[in-house]
């Protein structure tokens, strides 16, 4: 039975025992001299069955979607007598028996291929018959036991609050599984990648250049792993990104906080916050072919030579692109500064400049920091706008105007097309990946922190 | 001190506060030009893509005399076979022979088959299946002309030269007479709302990677939406503070800041790896958006819970309701408006995003309009990045096309959510 169908199946089923709970309830109910003699509302006793019935059956038909055809597959190459030894000589083994199985094989038919893919169908519809067999099985015979167990002395609503509960914590706990799952994909990966590359040339090296040999004897044969120029690379657009952004955003969150009338207010606040929403594709194409042309042009016409696809651009754009982010979490900290601090300054003769420079600005500085390390952080993470406008070379070079490339655009370029996971090539995107996790995460931590602290002065 | 006059000390004093008055002034302007730097980049930013994808909606057509020859077409029936057979490239270049006789040698005919797109056999091939009666037959029809001479065409109003390219001289006088008798003419671009990708950028569209997005945001929705609102009731509800939930707190506020192209990472070593879903799928794309989308819509739906005033928790206590049902009888339909104003800001960020589904696959080149969601497809953004990175002139205004569709999509969303949030603002 195909999985759909199956699904629907369940589904109905659900609905039929609910429906089954609910008149038996009602039944006993009426028996009894109303629903306010049984232990719960006639509905609980529904959802009860209901639960019994769906969730396990549910929860297994997951299991089986996720983990067949793992399963199915050792058991194929298990079955070979002869089968290559490294993992990519399997999986191209396993992918020509799949080939054959579905009908369109390129290349040789042998019988050893011909019976692995025999045994392949048949794997696969025993699976899903078994899946369809189980997974009914269970669920009629859990609501069986479910309806059986009715009485009217049932408590059923605490059963069921019960399980929604835990349905609740479950859900409070994805985001535990999704830090998990992050650090133990990229870690896990990171950990083979430096097998083949030790972690101090990954960390100290300065020459970056991802190639795999195809022959041994080919040019430029081994792969050179030193990630110093992407880590310059990336600081260096995020410097100018925070050139830009810290600045313009600080002093127009000021503006729109002290000076501005209600009307400004009312009119420049969501015109800046246009550009937070903005997707960064777009900032990148902006960058691309508007910005890092100007810049060129500029560069050229006072005489300096800048390359086509720029630090400076990228970081230009970005800069704008985190104004809004810089803007309005020093707003909400300009903002929590009590009026009695504004008061009392300006009471004792100081201008506006003076009270917000001497008196607002110390006084929400915890806040203003945190909001910058946050906006760094995001800075570096930044994909799109450096994959289209920064450039793909890994230059070691403190001139703006060049192309360099960063932690992200790397990443990208090792991962998109045809990829071979047992090779350091693009293990090594995933040992960046690393990197770039755990900055942003301490970063993230300490601006919580120093946020989080700046918080509770004044309460 | 004691030396200054009354007088000095009022002159010392109106000087410096001179200088206090023009620092004042200076810092003030210097509020009002970042103000000013933002807006301003707002409104290059948006004037220069609609300047340069505005272009993309008209679209020229050249107007052919095309006699359905069956001996060119080497067909005696119309079926579907003989359709697929037929040699429609060869009534096209008939066409062009009989409108322009004086073109001999071979490079000139080359060049004059080039005007129109490589596309335009298909759409002959249509029109004959939809009226069989045409074979044998001459028709006028309007075709879509190559790329070249599109951008050529439309590059002509900017300057009397316009943008050459590839296009000769003799090509330009083609299209300059062929302009003047009005046979060659911009109409409005269809194709770009109902093709899927092409290398051709005159048969491109949007309609492949607008269903990819539609399938990919319906995935995240199914997904973070109940998954996020399930976990805000418990944090906000019944989570007893201790460490565990401590640690919950702070990993979804890390995980908001965590970059999105470290979620693509997740999903490929994840998703695609270890459990083999297809690559390139919405499933995968919307798997990955939903973990990257559910700590804004828990942090937004903890917001909207946290606004439900205690008075209302404790009244349906008091007439004896059980904890889960206070929640889901009372407070969860009141902050229900909350919730889906912070789902929809959720599902915008999942509309612009691109990097994660880069890292999935989703970059592949699609010509089809996916079906569901295990077809391989792509997303609008993608779709901009893929266009951006081509060659042809005329993709750049088809990229900035695009990405006015996607602009749009989103400040439809955000209004809604402004909207949402401004008519089911209540207080208590």
């Amino acid at each position: 039975m195909q999985t759909p169908t199956l699904l629907a199946l369940l589904l109905l089923l659900i609905l039929v025992v609910y429906g089954t709970g609910f008149s038996r309830a009602l039944g006993a109910a009426r028996s009894l001299g109303g629903v306010r003699n049984l232990a719960s509302l006639p509905s609980y006793y529904g959802l009860f069955a209901a639960l019994w019935c769906g969730l396990p059956a549910l929860l297994l038909l997951g299991a089986w979607i996720a983990f067949d055809d793992t399963i199915i597959r050792t058991m194929v190459l298990g079955s070979l007598p002869d089968k290559p030894e490294t993992p990519s000589g399997q999986n191209l083994l396993y992918a020509q028996i799949q080939n054959l199985s579905a009908g369109h094989l390129i290349g040789e038919k042998t019988p050893q291929l011909q019976s692995a893919a025999d045994y392949l169908d048949r794997l696969r519809r025993n699976s899903s018959n078994l899946q369809a067999f189980l997974s009914l099985t269970l669920a009629v015979g859990l609501a069986a036991f479910a309806l059986l167990r009715f009485s009217p002395k049932l408590c059923a609503r605490e059963k069921v609050e019960k399980v929604l509960r835990a349905i609740l914590i479950a859900c409070a706990c994805a985001a535990i599984f999704t830090t998990v799952g992050i650090l133990l994909s990229v870690l896990f990966e990171s950990l083979r990648f430096f097998q083949s590359v030790p972690v101090s040339e990954f960390l100290f090296g300065l020459h970056w250049s991802p190639q795999m040999a195809l022959r041994s004897d080919q040019v430029g044969s081994s792969g050179a792993f030193g990630a110093v120029p992407l880590f310059t690379g990336t600081l260096m657009v995020s410097a100018i990104a925070m050139f830009v952004a810290v600045p313009v955003g600080l002093m127009a969150a000021i503006y729109l906080a002290e000076y501005a009338s209600r009307r400004v207010r009312a009119v420049a606040k969501p015109t800046l916050e246009i550009l937070a929403g903005v997707p960064t594709v777009v900032y990148g194409f902006f960058a691309a072919l508007t910005v890092a042309p100007f810049i060129r042009d500029l560069a050229s016409s006072i005489g300096l030579q800048a390359s086509s696809e720029s630090a400076l651009a990228a970081g230009l754009v970005m800069g704008i692109m985190i104004i809004p982010f810089v803007s309005s979490l020093s707003d909400d900290v300009i903002n929590a500064v009590p009026q009695s601090l504004r008061d009392g300054a300006l009471g004792l003769g100081s201008t506006r400049s003076e009270t917000v420079r001497k008196v607002v600005i110390p006084a929400a500085l915890p806040g203003i920091v945190g909001g910058v390390l946050l906006a760094v952080s995001r800075a570096i993470g930044e994909t799109m706008i450096v994959v289209m406008a920064a450039g793909l070379a890994a230059n070691l070079t403190a001139n703006p105007l060049e192309s360099v490339t960063t932690v992200t655009v790397q990443i990208v370029t090792l991962l998109v097309g045809d990829q071979e996971f047992d090779s350091p090539k693009t293990l090594a995107a995933f040992a960046l990946g690393l990197m770039l996790f755990v900055t942003t995460l301490v970063l993230n931590f300490i601006a919580l922190h120093v946020v989080k602290k700046y918080r509770e002065q004044y309460d | 001190m004691t030396d200054l006059t009354q007088a000095q000390v009022r002159e010392r004093i109106a000087k410096r506060l001179a200088s206090r008055h023009r620092k004042e002034k200076l810092f003030r302007g210097l509020g009002v030009a970042s103000i000013a730097f933002g807006v301003l980049a707002v409104v290059i930013l948006f004037s220069d893509i609609i300047s340069k994808g505005s272009g993309a909606f008209v679209q020229t057509a050249i107007q052919l005399d095309v006699h359905y020859d069956a001996q060119v077409l080497g067909i005696d029936t119309v079926d579907d076979e003989s359709l697929a057979w037929a040699n429609f490239t060869g009534v096209i270049r008939q066409a062009l022979r009989e409108r322009f006789p004086s073109v001999t040698g071979r490079s000139a005919k080359r060049e004059l088959y080039s005007l129109v797109s490589s596309g335009a056999p298909f759409t002959l091939r249509d029109r004959l299946a939809d009226n069989p009666g045409l074979l044998g037959k001459s028709e006028t029809v309007w075709l879509a002309t190559d790329d070249d001479v599109d951008t050529f065409v439309k590059s002509l109003k900017a300057s009397k030269e316009g943008f050459r390219g590839r296009t000769s001289d003799q090509k330009a006088g083609w299209i300059e007479q062929l302009l003047d008798s009005g046979e060659l003419k911009k109409r409005f671009n269809t194709t770009f709302f109902t093709n899927g990708d092409s290398r051709e950028p005159e048969q491109a569209g949007i309609r492949a990677a607008l269903m990819g997005s539609l399938f990919t945001l319906l995935v995240t929705l199914a997904l973070s939406f109940p998954i996020g609102v399930a976990a805000a009731i418990y944090l906000e509800e019944y989570a007893p503070k201790n460490r565990w939930t401590d640690l919950i707190e702070v990993n979804i506020n890390n995980l908001a800041a965590v970059p999105s192209i470290v979620f693509g990472l997740l999903g490929l070593a994840i998703f695609i790896n270890f459990f083999e879903l297809p690559r390139s799928a919405p499933l995968v794309g919307g798997l990955v958006l939903t973990l990257m989308t559910l700590p804004t819509i828990i942090i937004s739906s903890r917001a909207a819970l946290k606004a439900v005033p205690p008075s209302i928790r404790e009244a349906a206590m008091g007439m004896g309701a059980s904890p889960m049902q206070v929640v889901f009888h009372h407070v969860l339909p009141l902050a229900m408006p909350g919730m889906l104003t912070g789902a929809i800001i959720g599902m915008a960020q999942a509309l612009g995003e691109t990097a994660p589904l880069l890292m999935i696959g989703m970059v592949a080149f699609i010509v089809d309009v996916p079906d569901g969601i295990t077809d391989p497809a792509t997303v609008l953004p993608v779709q901009i990045f893929l266009w951006a990175d081509s060659p042809e002139r005329a993709f750049v205004e088809r990229t900035s096309a695009a990405i006015m569709v996607l602009l749009s999509v989103l400040i439809v969303m955000n209004t809604c959510a402004v909207l949402l949030r401004k008519k089911l603002e209540r207080r208590w």
